[in-house]
């Protein structure tokens, strides 16, 4: 473990300015993943700026009916917020089927979105893993990759510096995905918004970036647009608490007189990102709200997946859960529940 | 039962209780020693087999606060005569990846841990070999099994009688590697003074950790004391020695100051120990009727390069079932890990999931009742000792749990059954366990004023064993337990075996019987039956085992009847409930009992569905070393769990009549859970953990 230089600001700006001139510097959240990272060598900042209390912990109403939820709200605090769960159910119950009681209270909006992967090479720093040290190799293609990625992996070649199979943990930023949430951004040259979509990024030729976030830019918020249909998270595990998802699925749904007017799709445990399945979406729009149009479109979404030597089993299962879960949805008359 | 039971069989409160729960139990990190206390960490190779080419401490030592760095090039040089890996800095050898290469001693653990990151270490390595599979060449037959137990069993013509058998079942059942992962880690803090040692130690039994000291740093056994009254958590991997208790002792004597050595959660996986994995061949012969005519029990499992460790896991089918013709074999192959050890139930616990699976899958074909199948094949003798048992209620366990599940009726028929989206299923199995007992010695002593103070090197883990050999000694002393005050957890202390092979309060119990008896008559006959003014002292001992082994067989045993829900969309597998029933002899702590009991079947559950270290054959090391990646059950995965036990006593295994219960909980446990699996989808998962994959594996979807 390194030492490093603890540091509080009086703002989110004067965070930000102390973070720009740190190029090794990291803000911290609940420091749940990051300090396990720094315990471990993975991550070796040499200044850690605080941000927990500088950024929100305030869940806002917008004037559309949707939210502005502070980079400082509590996971725990997010998910039992009323209008959270009135209004995005599949929001609250992603972050309840996340980590525990005990780290929910201590985890932040900000954190939960930015926590890096679980790939076990990655976490140990006598492996390879081009992700912690760029250049030397992925573990996990070759080697124990159950819980790796089936969409959108770098399959290169064990030693080639941009191959990269692993996920994106979080729950929280499936729903988001699906949600179409933007994230605000503070950075030295001032805000930015991004659609959440294009926050995380698939591993590409640099699997060392999880995001398209700028070294030194603070997550201040995430602005969750109003939604307007029922949805729901399920989230397939190996036990039945406390476990990363094997596959997990944020959908909305929107049928009207039998017919899927709108639908919302995004997967975790597949991809480098939250996978937002904009085939299947395509696909359903004006279908029947059947199972074998569910189906269909999962099945189109689901053509494009590579599975590695030992985690096919994620192809059926998130087809399952998938048709599964918009079949709930659909058992569900939208206008009633929204009157 | 016999008229000294007043508090034997109470729930009673555990008298540790209010300490723990204050956290005023000081558990071997906590202890004061009088003095700043320097802290240790370690560097582990990365790789499993090779030399250490170049190792370069000058960065780490330079570092302000730190006292010490210990390589193998100026580690002070250890006894002969220590085992496997507890010449820890002895050698530049490496033999497991995780082996300790260098230790850091400074004046924080922060220090300590940033200076192992500025060691450097080379290695000449060969590639790991830590395969397991029956197909290797170098599979060994070991001398003899742990505890003694000899490595094959053969009884009649086993391939004549298979061959021959009307109806049989040849199927093959993996376990995985498994690490214990008692909450508490692994700790030892060592002073010295002159040359005497003490050590503060979570352990299983301070004696035990005694004679390796003694040897390793040429001590007198007075010179060492061995301390661990507060223990949190154990399950095999604190009965022995480890490279810890070495380390911290070194380490002290070289900056002369207290040092304490915590292991990591990572280090866990590998300083101190893992249950081996097996591959388990089982094949049964039956008539008609369902009468076993052959069983058939091949076992290959793996050990270390530098330490033998011959798990007995097939040992419960040489006891479990009648039939005429019998084999059981065990064959090693020695690999490139750490040392493996004892974890609850080894033995049992992996070779009862293969036997009773088999024998689950033997009733189907046969279209039978497992339960019955099971009764029908209950021997009048140990089948393969050709003695009576002392006590043996095995069926009677498989009838009452029955009843208490409500299996009367149950559908043979696999994955007819669901509610909603979940196939549901029923199994059941049998547990077994040995019972046994250790030499143990106790001292009792009175005061003029009736209050007595036993002391004796037993162990609580956690099992309740504290305030159970106080409800023991306090009906064998006819006082109550406000006038008890018992003293474990001390090398100082009269000896006794460890916690370990359930036999704890058989042997801790027995002495303090003993003890106890001898002080009552001296009282009487001497004192008039009233403790004399300036109080007496009494020192007994049990030899050893019963006097009745060698004559009968004895074991506990137990039923376990499980319902599974498998989610048909995802794999996802859940046991909404079970029932266990237990012939475990006398009961003394209904409360502390039921929790061991309980907590043994939740193993079960656990290795059924969840446990499993996964090694990279290519780097040789265990991907998911840590408590979010080595999945243990967590209460949302353990349903309603009813435990009972029968009403018996086993009066030829100890005066106190108890069989033992800290393993019998989880033997056969993952067996039933496997079995109500396949009634649930008609999949049938031999190699555990039952995984949500393994759901699309078995379809053949992936
Ligand atoms: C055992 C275990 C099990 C878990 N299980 C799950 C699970 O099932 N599902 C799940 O989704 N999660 C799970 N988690 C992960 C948990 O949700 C994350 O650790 C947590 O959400 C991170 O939040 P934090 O505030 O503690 O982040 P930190 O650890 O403080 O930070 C994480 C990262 O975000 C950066 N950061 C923090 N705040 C900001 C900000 N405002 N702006 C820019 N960067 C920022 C940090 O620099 C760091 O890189 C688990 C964690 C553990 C330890
Ligand atoms: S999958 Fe990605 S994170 Fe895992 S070892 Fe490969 S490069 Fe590293």
């Amino acid at each position: 473990m390194r030492e490093f230089r603890y540091e509080r600001a009086a703002d989110p700006a004067a965070a930000v300015a102390l973070l720009a001139a740190a190029p090794d510097g990291a803000f911290l959240g609940g420091g749940t993943n990051l300090v396990d990272l720094m315990k471990l060598g993975v991550a070796t900042p040499d200044v850690l700026v605080d941000v927990r209390e500088l950024t929100s912990r305030e869940v806002a109403d917008l004037p559309d009916g949707g939210l502005r939820i502070g980079a400082g709200v509590p996971n725990a605090d997010l998910a039992a917020d009323r209008r959270v769960r009135e209004r995005f159910p599949v929001l609250a119950q992603a972050l309840l089927a996340g980590a525990s009681g005990q780290l929910r209270n201590r985890a932040t909006t900000g954190g939960n979105l930015l926590q890096r992967t679980r790939c076990g090479y990655f976490t140990d720093v006598t492996k390879p893993c081009n992700k912690r040290s760029p250049g030397s190799g992925c573990g996990a293609l070759e080697g124990v990759h159950r819980n790796h990625a089936i969409l959108g992996q770098t399959i290169a070649g064990s030693d080639d510096p941009a191959t990269c199979v692993t996920t994106h943990p979080s729950d929280m930023a499936v729903a988001m995905v699906a949600l179409d949430a933007v994230v605000r951004v503070l950075g030295p040259d001032g805000e930015r918004e991004i659609p959440i979509a294009e926050l995380h990024r698939l591993p590409g030729s640099d699997p060392s970036r999880d995001t398209t976030l700028r070294h030194g830019e603070l997550v201040t918020a995430i602005d969750v647009p109003a939604l307007g249909m029922p949805s729901r998270y399920r989230k397939v595990r190996d036990r039945a608490s406390f476990a990363f998802a094997l596959v997990s699925v944020a959908a909305a749904l929107d049928v009207r007189d039998g017919v899927v007017r709108d639908v919302r799709l995004a997967l975790g445990g597949v991809a480098h990102k939250p996978w937002r399945a904009s085939a299947a979406e395509y696909v359903l729009r004006g279908m029947p709200a059947t199972e074998a149009s569910f189906a269909a479109a999962v099945e189109s979404e689901l053509e494009a997946a590579t599975p590695l030597r030992d985690n096919a089993f994620k192809v059926p299962m998130a087809r399952n859960v998938v048709v599964r879960t918009l079949l709930d949805l659909a058992g569900r008359d939208t206008e009633r529940e929204l009157a | 039962m016999t008229t000294m039971d007043r508090l034997v069989g109470a729930g009673v409160d555990r008298i540790d209780g209010p300490a723990k729960v204050r956290g005023t139990a000081p558990y071997a990190y906590e202890q004061d020693p009088g003095e700043p206390i320097a802290h240790l960490a370690v560097v582990q190779s990365t790789v499993n087999r090779g030399r250490i080419s170049r190792l370069d401490p000058s960065r780490a030592e330079a570092l302000p606060g730190v006292l010490a760095v210990l390589t193998p090039a100026n580690a002070p040089r250890l006894g002969k005569g220590l085992a496997s890996d507890l010449p820890v800095l002895q050698s530049l050898d490496v033999h497991y990846q995780g082996q300790v290469v260098a230790a850091v001693v400074a004046e924080t653990s922060e220090i300590a841990k940033a200076a192992v990151g500025a060691i450097a270490v080379g290695y000449d390595a060969e590639p790991p070999d830590v395969a397991l599979s029956p197909d290797r060449e170098d599979l060994y037959a070991p001398e003899k099994l742990m505890a003694g137990f000899a490595t094959d069993s053969i009884i009649g013509d086993v391939d004549g009688a298979l061959a021959a058998a009307v109806v049989s079942i040849d199927a093959t059942y993996e376990t995985p590697t498994q690490h214990h992962n008692p909450i508490e880690m692994h700790t030892s803090m060592a002073r010295w003074d002159g040359d005497s040692l003490t050590l503060w130690d979570a352990d299983q039994g301070p004696h035990n950790i005694v004679n390796d000291l003694v040897t390793g740093f040429g001590l007198d056994a007075g010179q060492v004391r061995v301390i661990s009254p507060y223990v949190g958590g154990a399950f095999g991997s604190k009965a022995f020695t480890h490279p810890n208790q070495m380390l911290a002792a070194m380490a002290a004597r070289v900056v002369g100051r207290t040092v304490v050595y915590e292991l990591t959660r990572q280090q866990m996986f590998s300083l101190v120990g893992h249950r081996t994995p097996t591959i388990q061949r089982l094949r049964l012969g039956a008539d008609p009727e369902g009468r076993l005519t052959a069983i058939s029990h091949e076992v290959v499992e793996h050990t270390a390069r530098i330490a033998e460790f011959a798990e007995q896991t097939a040992t419960p089918t040489r006891v479990l079932y009648a039939a005429p013709h019998r084999r059981t074999t065990h064959r090693l192959a020695r690999l490139d890990v750490p040392p493996p050890t004892i974890m609850r139930a080894p033995g049992e616990t992996p070779g009862m999931f293969a036997l009773e699976s088999a024998m689950d899958e033997l009733a189907v074909v046969l279209g039978l009742d497992p339960v019955e199948l099971r009764i029908r094949n209950e021997p009048e003798r140990d089948p393969e000792r050709d003695l009576p048992w002392s006590t043996r209620n095995l069926v009677e366990c498989l009838r009452t749990g029955a009843e208490r599940f409500g299996w009367a009726g149950r559908d043979l028929r696999p994955g007819v059954r669901t509610e909603g989206r979940w196939l549901v299923g029923t199994g059941v199995a049998s547990a077994t366990y040995p019972t046994r007992r250790r030499k143990a010695q106790c001292r009792i002593s009175v005061d003029g004023a009736g209050r007595y103070v036993v002391e004796i090197d037993g162990s609580d883990i956690g099992t309740g064993a504290w305030t159970a050999l106080t409800q023991i000694a306090a009906d064998a002393l006819g006082t109550d337990m406000a006038s008890v005050e018992l003293r474990i957890g001390d090398s100082r202390l009269p000896f006794a075996g460890g916690a370990g092979g359930s036999t704890g309060l058989a042997s801790w119990g027995t002495a303090i019987v003993f003890t106890a008896r001898d002080l009552r008559k001296q009282l009487d006959e001497q004192h008039g039956g009233q403790p004399p003014a300036g109080g007496l002292s009494v020192d007994g001992e049990l030899p050893g085992e019963s006097p009745h082994a060698k004559t009968h067989s004895m074991h506990a045993y137990g039923a376990h009847f499980v319902e599974v829900r498998v989610d048909r969309d995802s794999g996802e597998v859940r046991v909404p409930r079970a029932t266990s029933v237990y012939d475990a002899g006398t009961i003394v702590n209904a409360k502390t009992a039921r929790s061991q009991l309980l907590g043994g079947f939740s193993m079960g559950v656990s290795m059924a569905l969840h446990e499993g270290s996964v090694t990279d054959e290519r780097y040789g090391h265990y991907v998911n070393h840590d408590l979010a990646e080595y999945h243990v059950a967590t209460n949302a995965d353990i349903g309603e769990i009813d435990i009972s036990w029968l009403d018996v006593d086993d009066q030829l295994a100890n005066p106190i009549g108890l069989k033992g219960i800290g393993e019998i909980g989880i033997t056969g446990a993952a067996a039933a859970v496997a079995n109500a699996y396949w009634h649930a989808t008609r999949l049938r998962i031999r190699d555990l953990p039952i995984t949500p994959d393994k759901y699309f594996r078995e379809l053949g979807e992936s």
